[in-house]
């Protein structure tokens, strides 16, 4: 604009490329705004420097925001009745309130009673709704509709009107109908009125036929539900049938089941070498999403399949099924009608025909219960591959037929365990499975909500009846054998609280054994029921896990009892083995090395040996070179020796040695020498790739070597001798230096120059980045305070301005009035003077 | 001369019931050379006073420490008083002027005997020699050795040598160690392979490690809570019903 109101700051130098805010300065402009601002402000404050008084608003809500201005005129309106109600009562004697009802008064309505509002009901009757016509053809209506209007639109074309003949017209024509309409009204109550008096009349006349009519008039007038209507209504709610999953071939089964177990293995070894066990995710669980949904362990395959009886789906059936279970299923089973359910049959009898560890379903659970039941089947008979199988896996039975027709079909969870023993007392074998199994299906977690604490209890009682049957005079251990399928099952569906249950046992017998030893200083080896608790372990949980929450426990658990236990009598001995035997299992796959397995050996070893100095190894605890229960193994007697045959060793030996004979006792031992052997065998096998086999293994490879009497043994014992050996000799031994892990080189210090990136030119860019940080705001606070200043600096000069100017106004209209008064005055002397003048003249 | 059980008592309490009290606790001095050198119990508990004999009463003990590597046998890991035991030779090993041939012998004895030993006692002794690695350098061809043979037909080491430089220890490699990383408990385990990696500077506090009993850690692994637990995939088939089931070898049902 004008060049004389520009300001131009002069650069000392042009630099390529750099955009400057500041090169060109409109003071004039800046000015004038910035006296605008304080004359808005500034002079405000200064011309109200010394009132005091403050208009407040009082209205009802004017600031709130949260009230609608609706209800804001509705809240003012009552207190403004409020403040008149008192004050007008005195004097208003007779005029009430008018009552109003969207703005009409109550009275005037009053007036027309019924007319207005009984008028728009009836007059559709016999036409076809428009909520049916929309249902029924899909809302078409609405286009209808535009069409009429149209059409209306297309007569009134024809004469153009004005806007306000049309409407008039409109009006007129409305109130026409409506008259039409009512006189129509009034007429049919008249005739109606009439009919009634009428039939009052004949009413006597007809003494029972009546009523009957009267209904079929009201009958006709309420529109039957046409068959359409119902059928139509119907197909929307219908279900739909949801298309299920393709049968699988029996090569997809099983390439499925193939990928299922590799993965499980590729899982099992991660745990294995213990790496990132929390990083992993959770390790799948065994039971396929269905599995849960439909939860019944049923012997055929349980999964529910999309059937039809009599054109109608059977939804009912299916929830039956889960209060009968059983009868339900034997009875679809036999109609046979159904092909979907002949297909599920000769799938799962086709499953029982391969071999069951690699046969399988997506459906594990139907799956294992399968393949126990062709356990089950393998004992009692000779599993025969039949054509029809779909009746072969119940007549195969028929014991558990038997006994499954006797039970009833439901079963309680027991609450404590008094009444789970009472409830498996009495029962053969197959009825005890039944009942649990029964147990479990009637009381699955998807069916009720507390179902599935009282299964997790059932675990405990489970495992607590186990051990009391392994603690009677005559275990019942082929009980056991079976008992252990339905805990198989329980832990699988409930892992958490097996884990829990078996550690709380683990746990009492590691601190029994605590007790013993600080009681007594010495503990024995526990009964039977420990060691099948152990067992169960290793059948439950993967032993082979770096870390498990119960597998560990239990390895630290026998390994005290194998280091703390006094061996004292031939039960000892088979107890300890069996502890070997557990160990070993746990180990095999992991190849985990346990020094205690191998101290017990060879303590074992030793006790077998007649009594001499033992030379070249040392046994630890708890079997002493020297004392008094050394020979336990040793046999002497030469027929024994000679009788002797490889016979496994029957568990129930440890509560009931002392009825056997001599004889049996020298066989036994025998047998517990033989076992040994193989165990040292087994134990070279799994540790030959251990660095330090040779070392491990020397004290027993001294013993069998130098001092076994091998000559005098059977020569069936003598075979299990040197295969034992020939294990442990056989090994090469090679020792590679250890060389420690290469670990990552320290870097160099070095002197090149650090490079920074420069951000902003003629900023300082040394110092961190908190160190900039800082210089950043105090500069930045330099610079305020410096705008503060000039800001009040210009403030004080304004209002001096207008002090000044006020002064200046002041003294003007001062100056004015006294020129006024003077000249007033002197106008006065004037006149006065003239007049004087005058006098003087005359 | 005393039988053993009153050896034992008499021993058990000499160290800090009798000896700060007698006058001339050199006196004691014949006692106790004999007291170790009976071997087995005695000799452990006879260490302690011959301690405090050497420490504070100038006694000089000809080959004390080929007696100590002697003492070493499977049983001490086994033994009421492994604890006491080994403060004492933490102690006696602690001095940094020992000959390096010695502590790779006490080393590779230790190591050795670590193979028969219960898994408390291990969480002890692994430590135990990292400590000894550490305050020995030398030692630590026992772990590292780069330019040696690429493989040996025999550990050059002789276990039944007495006198420790003889036995060719600094020539050998702690295998036993390596062996140990594949121990079942998974603690020991991981203690051993700690040797895998340089060490670090600083020791590790074994005091609180030497009173370890197995009841404590039975208690310690059954406290840890898991966040879920794993399950066998295999389905059972019976009590003895895995596959290659070693009962069903051995044991019957009957």
């Amino acid at each position: 604009s004008n060049p004389f109101e520009v300001k131009v700051n002069r650069q000392k130098f042009d630099i390529l490329g750099r955009k400057t805010k500041n090169d060109v300065g409109l003071p004039g402009v800046s000015r004038s705004k910035a006296i605008k601002k304080r004359n808005q402000t500034l002079l405000k404050e200064y011309k109200e420097r010394e009132k005091t008084n403050v208009f407040k608003d009082k209205r009802f809500g004017e600031y709130n925001t949260k009230i609608t201005p609706e209800e804001k005129m509705i809240r003012r309106f009552t207190l403004e009745r409020q403040q008149n109600y008192g004050k007008k009562n005195i004097y208003n004697l007779n005029e009430d309130e008018e009552l109003t009802h969207y703005g009409q008064s109550l009275a005037e309505i009053e007036k027309l009673n019924d007319i207005v509002d009984s008028d728009s009901d009836t007059e559709e009757r016999g036409t076809l709704s428009a909520e049916l016509t929309a249902a029924h053809f899909g809302g078409g209506g609405g286009l209808l509709r535009k069409k009429v209007s149209s059409e209306q639109q297309d007569e009134e074309e024809e004469k153009p009107k004005s806007r306000k003949e049309l409407i008039e017209e409109m009006i007129a024509k409305s109130k026409q109908e409506k008259q039409e309409r009512q006189t129509r009204r009034e007429s049919a109550l008249e005739l109606t009125e009439k009919l009634d008096k009428d039939w009052k009349e004949i009413q006597t006349l007809i003494a029972r036929k009546a009523p009957k009519s009267e209904r079929k008039d009201k009958e006709v007038e309420k529109p039957k539900p046409d068959e359409y209507d119902i059928i139509v209504r119907e197909l929307g709610f219908e279900m739909k049938a949801k298309p299920s999953e393709k049968l699988k071939t029996e090569e997809e089964l099983a390439k499925e089941e193939q990928a299922r177990l590799q993965k499980l293995e590729a899982d099992r070894l991660r745990r294995m070498r213990g790496i990132d066990e929390e990083a992993n995710q959770k390790r799948p669980s065994h039971m396929s999403a269905d599995d849960l949904a439909d939860g019944f362990i049923l012997d055929k395959d349980d999964r529910r399949l999309l059937s039809y009886k009599d054109g109608k789906i059977n939804i009912e059936n299916e929830e039956e099924k889960g209060e009968e279970g059983e009868e339900e299923e034997e009875e679809e089973g036999e109609e046979g009608d159904n092909e979907d359910e002949e297909e599920s049959q000769e799938e799962s009898a086709s499953e029982d025909e391969e071999d069951a560890a690699a046969d399988g379903h997506s459906d594990l659970e139907s799956d294992l219960e399968s393949e126990g039941e062709a356990a089950e089947n393998k004992e009692e008979k000779k599993h025969e591959a039949n054509e029809n199988e779909s009746q072969n896996v119940e007549k195969l039975d028929p014991k558990r037929e038997a006994a499954k027709s006797e039970l009833p079909y439901t079963f309680a969870v027991p609450e404590s365990y008094e009444t789970f023993k009472s409830l498996l007392a009495g029962r053969t074998i197959e009825q005890q499975l039944i009942i649990l199994e029964r147990i479990q299906k009637c009381n699955h977690p998807s069916l009720a909500v507390g179902n599935k604490a009282k299964l997790e209890k059932l675990f405990g009682f489970l495992l607590e009846y186990i051990g009391e049957l392994a603690t009677l005079d005559l275990p019942e251990l082929r009980t056991i054998d079976k008992l252990v399928l339905p805990l198989y099952n329980l832990c699988q569906m409930f892992p958490e609280a097996a884990s829990d249950s078996m550690r709380f046992i683990l746990r009492d017998a590691a601190h029994d054994l605590e007790e013993v030893i600080e009681v007594k200083g010495r503990a024995t080896l526990p009964a039977l029921d420990t060691l099948i608790y152990l067992k169960i372990v290793s059948l439950l949980f993967p032993t082979s896990d770096f870390w498990h929450p119960v597998v560990t426990p239990a390895f630290i658990y026998m390994s005290q009892l194998l280091t703390k236990c006094r061996i004292t009598t031939l039960q000892d001995v088979i107890k300890g083995l069996f502890i070997c035997c557990l160990f070993l299992e746990y180990v095999s796959l992991s190849r985990r090395f346990v020094p205690e397995l191998i101290n017990f050996l060879l303590g074992v070893l030793h006790i077998s040996l007649p009594k001499s100095q033992a030379q070249g190894y040392t046994v630890v605890h708890p079997f002493t070179p020297v004392g008094k229960n050394l020979e336990l193994l040793l046999v002497c007697d030469k027929e024994d020796l000679k009788s002797w045959e490889k016979q496994n060793v029957p568990l129930s030996i440890v509560t009931r040695l002392k009825e056997a004979s001599r004889t049996e006792i020298n066989h036994t031992r025998l047998s517990c020498l033989a076992l040994c052997f193989d165990l040292i065998k087994k134990c070279a096998a799994l540790y030959e790739s251990l660095p330090s086999f040779h070392e491990i293994m020397h004290p027993v490879r001294i013993l069998l070597t130098k001092h076994m009497p091998v000559n005098e043994y059977p020569e069936k014992m003598q075979e299990w001798y040197h295969s034992a050996l020939k294990e442990l000799e056989n090994k090469v031994k090679h020792y590679i230096p250890l060389v420690c892990e290469k670990k990552k080189p320290v870097p160099l210090k070095q002197y090149t120059p650090k490079i920074v990136k420069v951000l902003e030119f003629g900023r300082k860019q040394a110092g961190s980045k908190k160190e900039q940080e800082r210089k950043q705001l105090i500069q930045r606070h330099k610079r305020e305070l410096k705008g503060a200043i000039r800001e009040i600096r210009k403030d004080n000069q304004y209002l001096a301005r207008m002090q000044l100017s006020e002064i200046m106004e002041r003294d003007a209209a001062r100056k004015r009035k006294v020129k006024e008064l003077l000249g007033s005055l002197a106008t006065q002397e004037g006149e006065w003077k003239a007049m004087k003048r005058k006098k003087w003249k005359n | 001369q005393l039988p053993p059980g009153l050896y034992k008592k008499v021993l058990v309490i000499l160290h800090d019931s009798v000896l700060p009290y007698m006058n001339e606790p050199t006196l004691m001095m014949d006692f106790l050379t004999v007291a170790y050198g009976i071997g087995g119990a005695i000799s452990l508990l006879a260490l302690n006073g011959l301690f405090i004999l050497i420490h504070q009463h100038n006694l000089e003990y000809p080959d004390f420490y080929k007696k100590l590597y002697s003492l070493l046998d499977p049983s001490i890991y086994h033994v009421k008083y492994r604890a006491r035991f080994f403060h004492l030779t933490d102690l006696f090993l602690s001095s940094s002027h020992l000959p390096a041939y010695l502590v790779a012998a006490f080393i590779k004895r230790l190591a050795r005997l670590a193979l028969t030993a219960p898994p408390e006692a291990l969480l002890m002794i692994l430590p135990f020699i990292c400590n000894l690695f550490r305050r020995h350098p030398a030692c630590k061809v026992l772990l590292h050795r780069p330019a040696g043979p690429a493989d040996m037909s025999e550990d050059p080491y002789v276990m039944e040598e007495e006198e420790p430089s003889e036995s060719r220890a600094l020539q050998s490699s702690v295998w036993e160690i390596q062996s140990l990383q594949s121990h079942y408990h998974p603690d020991v385990a991981k203690a051993a392979a700690v040797l895998n990696q340089s060490l670090s500077e600083m020791e590790d506090d074994i005091s609180r490690l030497l009173e370890l009993s197995a009841a404590e850690l039975f208690d310690k692994e059954v406290k840890k809570k898991a966040v879920d637990v794993p399950l066998e995939f295999e389905p059972v088939r019976g009590l003895f019903g895995k596959k290659n089931d070693i009962f069903a070898e051995h044991f019957s049902l009957d």
